[in-house]
């Protein structure tokens, strides 16, 4: 057996036992009309979703159709208009009660009177965790995000880019197994990117957390996933879902690779439908 | 430092101003206490020179107006060469209402965070309470203050907690209009973060809302500091109190000491900014302490 082979033979075998069963999203004909002055608008139009235990799951699409609108409804943040949806087979606001997610927003949001660590550190003082166990978590995540050393820095000491990457730790700290990302890496160079998408597939392979992931950037979108979610916009829906079959663990190489590309490529024409539907 | 550099520079500005206002007022000492000299003078039959008559009229007894410095000597007589347990001593006076206006003022500060809180938590009580909040503004404290002092006295509360409780009138109303304000300053996302922990509405109010309204809490307390001690004094006015600056004010009304009416005036003036100084400084330290001054 070649090593391809052993590692879907154990992913089946995972899924065969508790994963297939194991639905983390179900969305079903999911709307969501916000009412504006100058009359409603569509955000979601009947978006059906499925995501299991440990996918990594990207969502990408012009500007305003819908991204963040569909990830505050996971997170409870936005109430649909109809249709249903589920979170860890509970509905979101229990999901969300139970801790279920952490939430990177598409801007920092850090707290301006509390340091790096003490921003890091507040959703660990709200679960009640003690002293060390902050400290640890707090030095473990500003590492990984390449943050040692700016403990003591207050946010607006910092650049965009750095805060954003402050945000992400904070998420991260909370050690969920479902992480809710929007555009975390938007803010960042492409050296930083490449960098974070490493580590990020690194730590959703070991870890067996589930991903769902906000991005504009296609490389992005296909490195990291398991499976693209291409939106289109007014109304927002989901428009096309891809597979994305690339061996778990990914280097920075595999962008170079054939199966990549082709991937891609498929991205690029979703998008570029998406786009022609809405001109019609 | 050259010629111009000191007419751009703070202190020349506010050395300016000075200026400008002891000019206008010793010209204001002179046409006031001009018909009263010029009686006088008939009366006595004293003939003058234009330089004389002016010299006299700023050196009254009991002027309409006292010169700045007939106020400056008095102030000078009553706080440094008296003995600060004196009843003549100023510092004494200005001690009496620093006491109940520190009290009021802590007292009407703790009120107005607390009315605060309960606005911002139970939504009916901001509809219900607000007006009553802001009828209790409309009405004239000098209306208000010998009542309470009086009503107090009958049942036997007298001396620093009545004057404070005017006090605490007077400056819970700028505390909870600003701590309500920066209560709800959070921005949504800043919100939105708490919800997505889960945190609990407590939580919510110590580690968001709370830190975020300590700049609008500050604003709020230099205008309520003030008005305590506004609040304080006119406290002391009804009963025909023995101490405290507004009883050296009134005790001046009777006896047209108005020297000692305005040395009065300019003690309060001074101690209130005095204290919004203060504050101003602990709003300084507080703020640098949250990261926020650069
Ligand atoms: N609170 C709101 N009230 C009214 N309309 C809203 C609200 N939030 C979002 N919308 C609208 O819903 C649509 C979808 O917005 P959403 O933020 O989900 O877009 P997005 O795909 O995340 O875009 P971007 O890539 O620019 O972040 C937009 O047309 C937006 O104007
Ligand atoms: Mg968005």
């Amino acid at each position: 057996m070649t090593d391809t082979e052993a590692t879907a033979a154990a992913r089946g075998a995972g899924s065969a036992g508790e994963g297939s069963a194991f639905r983390v999203i179900e969305a079903r004909d999911l709307c969501l009309t916000f009412e504006t002055n100058d009359g409603p608008v569509h955000a979601l139009s009947s978006v059906d979703l499925t995501v299991d235990r440990g996918e990594f799951v990207s969502f990408i699409g012009p500007s305003g159709c819908g991204k963040t609108t569909l990830l505050r409804v996971i997170a409870d943040l936005e109430q649909p208009t109809s249709g249903s949806i589920s979170v860890n087979g509970m509905s979101p606001e229990e999901a969300r009660k139970a801790r279920a997610y952490g939430y990177v927003f598409q801007a920092a949001a850090l707290y301006p009177w509390r340091t790096i660590a003490g921003n890091v550190a507040l959703p660990l003082e709200i679960m009640g965790l003690d002293k060390a166990e902050r400290e640890a978590r707090i030095k473990r995540n500003l590492e990984l995000v390449n943050l040692a050393g700016f403990e003591r820095k207050f946010p607006w000491q910092l650049s965009g880019g750095m805060q954003q990457r402050a945000s992400i730790a904070r998420a991260l700290a909370v050690e969920p197994d479902l992480l809710l990302m929007d555009e975390p890496f938007g803010a960042l160079d492409e050296i930083v990117r490449d960098h974070l998408n490493e580590q990020l597939n690194r730590l959703w392979d070991r870890t067996n957390k589930t991903v769902i992931f906000v991005t504009h950037s296609i490389p992005e979108a296909v490195f990291l996933s398991t499976k693209i979610v291409v939106m289109s916009p007014r109304p927002g829906r989901v428009h096309d879902v891809i597979e994305c079959n690339l061996p778990r663990e990914r280097t920075l190489d595999i962008r170079e690779t054939p199966e990549f590309l082709e991937i891609a490529h498929r991205v690029r024409d979703g998008l570029r439908a998406g786009h022609a539907y809405d001109d019609e | 430092m050259t010629t111009s550099d000191f007419l751009h520079s703070k202190t020349a500005a506010v050395l300016t101003v000075v200026l400008v206002l002891l000019c206008i007022w010793y010209a204001g000492a002179v046409a006031l206490n001009t018909p009263f000299q010029r009686d006088q003078d008939v009366r006595d039959k004293v003939e003058r020179s234009t330089g004389d008559f002016v010299t006299a009229t700023l050196n009254q007894k009991r002027p309409v107006l006292p010169a700045p410095h007939q106020v400056a000597v008095e102030i000078w007589q009553t706080t440094v060469e008296k003995k600060v347990t004196s009843k003549r001593s100023l510092v004494y006076h200005a001690g009496i209402t620093l006491s109940s206006t520190m009290l009021g003022f802590l007292i009407g500060t703790v009120l107005g965070i607390v009315l605060a809180a309960a606005i911002i938590h139970v939504e009916s009580l901001e509809r219900s309470l607000m007006p009553w909040i802001i009828t209790s503004q409309t009405i004239p404290i000098l209306a208000i203050a010998p009542m309470v002092i009086v009503v107090l006295n009958a049942i036997g509360v007298s001396g620093l907690i009545p004057k404070a409780m005017i006090s605490t009138y007077l400056s819970f109303f700028p505390v909870t209009v600003g701590v309500v304000k920066g209560l709800r300053s959070p921005d949504p996302m800043q919100l939105d973060l708490m919800r997505t922990y889960s945190a609990s509405s407590f939580q919510t109010f110590w580690k968001l809302r709370w830190p975020s309204s300590i700049p609008f809490l500050f604003t709020s307390m230099k205008i309520a500091i003030a008005a305590s001690l506004v609040g304080a004094i006119v406290g002391e006015l009804p009963t025909g109190a023995v101490a405290g600056l507004g009883a050296r004010l009134l005790a001046g009304s009777y006896y047209g000491q108005t020297v000692q009416i305005w040395s009065a005036l300019l003690s309060a003036a001074f101690l209130a900014a005095m204290l919004v100084t203060i504050v101003g400084f602990a709003d300084k330290a507080v703020r640098r302490r949250m990261g926020m001054v650069q």
